[in-house]
């Protein structure tokens, strides 16, 4: 790394006065330019056209109305200002789904995150042995697509094609009452094993060295868990907390595939249905009032949580 | 797996890793067998207990799903369902395979041209940029940066409907470059191999290179690129499952079957069932080979997975 000003020959040439300034002006000129925009540019051109863009577009699109002359005129759109968002304000079925998955996320998400903290915890504990095989095993699920997984539970959940037909026959998984429930443990089986891995591979990071102490004091292995381990995968822990936030403000596959189970998901069961469906109509415009409301709620959620985390940590 | 893949295990030590990147092996022989016996029958009981239950948690829907594809539609309903009866798998292939033209070949194809060509472009884009961001000092580079890592916050399904937006205004919706396109970009590809780029390539390395007189362009792709490899796999693996996963953005775009991915083709035959009960073997049979290239994939590029994930979140 160049640091001009820290190494030995900066000072020396920066005292000796002239010659410091035209060296400094020599440094400042972009060495290889060409080669970074080669570099930078292909990168650069499909991030603009295919995330700035479109976020623009959709925006824009959020602004306009359709007019039509008569009723049975040609459709025009023309632009109608914060109309649209006046419109999603008022939305009940968008804001009872965006309710939905709130709650789904209070319950699932600390679930989830807590059995991969217990699931990594006990495999860089020497309690358990064939770490190797449990590694496998539980990450086996993550290679699973949303749509696949939610199918074959989708079956599993079903009363008379279920190997759990004891359970199956008595609750029924896929009513109204539980279908959210089911959901929601699709999504934990698929995912533990990836957050177990991430904390895992935090855990694995930090040297033993860190536990010579805590052994030497006789510590077991809970208590080194929560005094030093916990503390020390915090980092990983807000990380994964704060995708599975995003993840579940955006869920679609495993709901939107429900529903050829359970006629308790509706269309517009969580936003992303509710967009899919509104732009099917097809009331785009309203759709893209929809996208941008929710990608906006979806930032202020994890910032909040980022901050919250914090706080926390400044605290303890 | 075997030891030939994982040679750090024996000989990781955190001072010789670049920034952690990498690990401690799990066998650490001298501390896991000096622990050993202080732990107490009872919890290590207690362990194994809570670990084989949830090994049964994991694997029985996908062992159910493997039995179920080896049966006919009768015996699908009338015999035990963790268990095989007559074993029909290849007839049940074949049957998928033959079922409306070999649709569902098709459909494997599409999502193998979708994943496997789309990560390795985005993984070449995205190893150009954060070299780039990493070895060069210009001006803007912290602002690219910082852009491209709040791309890494907006998850696929978000821009789904803004893509749709786009493409029909160019008329390209329901082709395959629709759904193509937007998959080479991946923001968290450049993150991970701007981090990986400043920790593995030495500036002096590039220097004698530079002194050689080989171009920027040439030392990249012949000396910078094998330095930055177990990112780069990694970077393909997470783009692989990204594009693999991705529902929202064909479910939006694509009317025409022969453009779909093999998940979005499942989800189809699915939601018709009620009226095609016969698709039911299918999509049973299909879902089983389709998820068998990721688990291929993933067992082949096991130790680069991790690696990067540390990485990841070690930051």
């Amino acid at each position: 790394m160049t640091a001009p000003m820290t190494t030995p020959t900066g000072v020396r040439t920066a005292a000796r006065g002239g010659a410091g300034t035209t060296r400094t002006a020599r440094r400042r000129r972009v060495q290889h330019p060409w080669a970074i925009v080669a570099f930078v540019a292909p990168f650069a051109a499909m991030f603009a056209l295919f995330y700035l863009v479109p976020i623009g577009v959709a925006i824009w699109q959020s602004m306009l109305v359709v007019e039509r002359e008569g009723t049975y005129g040609a459709a025009t759109e023309v632009f109608g200002g914060f109309q649209q968002y006046a419109l999603v304000f008022q939305n009940e079925a968008f804001w009872s789904s965006v309710g939905r998955v709130l709650l789904f996320g209070v319950v699932q998400v600390p679930v989830m995150l807590g059995l991969a903290l217990l699931f990594a915890l006990l495999l860089d504990s020497p309690l358990v042995r064939g770490k190797k095989f449990f590694r496998l095993a539980f990450f086996a699920p993550y290679a699973v697509p949303g749509v696949i997984a939610a199918i074959m539970w989708g079956f599993l959940y079903s009363p008379n094609l279920s190997p759990f037909e004891a359970l199956t026959s008595r609750v029924d998984l896929l009513s109204a009452d539980f279908v959210l429930w089911a959901i929601a443990n699709v999504v934990t089986w698929v995912f533990v094993g990836y957050n177990m891995l991430i904390i895992y591979s935090t855990l694995l990071a930090i040297p033993q060295e860190v536990y010579e102490a805590a052994r030497i004091d006789g510590a077991g292995q809970a208590r080194i868990a929560w005094s030093i381990k916990i503390p020390l995968v915090r980092p990983a822990l807000v990380l994964t907390a704060v995708l599975s936030i995003i993840g579940t403000l955006q869920l679609l596959a495993e709901p939107q595939t429900f529903r050829s189970f359970s006629s308790a998901v509706t269309s517009t069961y969580t936003p992303n249905m509710t967009i899919y469906a509104t732009s099917a109509v097809p009331n785009v415009s309203l759709a893209a009032a929809f996208s941008v409301v929710l990608a906006l709620a979806t930032f202020i959620l994890s910032f909040a949580f980022l901050r919250f985390a914090r706080r926390k940590g400044v605290d303890a | 797996m075997s030891t030939a893949i994982e040679p750090e295990a024996t000989s990781a030590s955190p001072a010789v890793n670049p920034r952690g990147i990498g690990r401690r092996g799990d066998a650490h022989p001298g501390a896991t067998r000096g622990r050993g016996p202080r732990e107490s029958l009872f919890s290590r009981t207690g362990a194994m207990i809570v670990m084989a239950v949830f090994t049964f948690y994991f694997l029985v829907p996908i062992w159910w799903l493997l039995v179920a594809s080896t049966k006919d539609r009768g015996q699908l309903f009338s015999t035990n369902p963790l268990w095989f009866a007559d074993f029909q798998l290849f007839e049940n292939i074949g049957a998928l395979f033959d079922y409306r033209n070999g649709v569902y070949l098709r459909w494997i194809l599409n999502s193998l041209l979708y994943a496997g060509l789309g990560a390795v472009v985005a993984t070449v884009l995205a190893a150009m940029c954060g070299y780039a961001l990493a070895k060069y000092r210009f001006p803007g580079r912290e602002t690219i940066f910082n852009v491209v890592l709040g791309g890494v916050l907006v998850p696929a399904t978000a821009l789904a409907l803004p893509l749709f937006l786009l493409f029909s205004r160019v008329q390209l919706t329901d082709t395959f470059w629709a759904v193509f396109l937007p998959s080479v970009v991946s923001p968290f590809g450049v993150y991970l191999s701007r981090v990986f780029a400043e920790a593995s390539v030495p500036d002096e390395l590039l220097e004698a290179s530079r002194l050689d007189g080989a171009g920027e362009l040439r030392t990249f792709f012949t000396v910078s690129i094998r330095l930055m490899f177990p990112a780069l796999v990694t970077v393909f693996l997470f783009q692989f499952v990204t594009i693999w996963n991705n529902f929202f953005l064909p479910l939006i775009m694509l009317r025409s079957e022969e453009l779909f991915p093999v998940t979005y083709g499942l989800y189809a035959w699915n939601s018709t069932i009620n009226q095609f009960p016969e698709l039911r073997t299918y999509v049973l049979v299909g879902s089983l080979l389709s998820i068998i290239p990721l688990i291929i994939t993933f067992l082949l590029l096991q130790r680069y997975w991790r690696t990067g994930l540390g990485s990841g979140s070690l930051k």
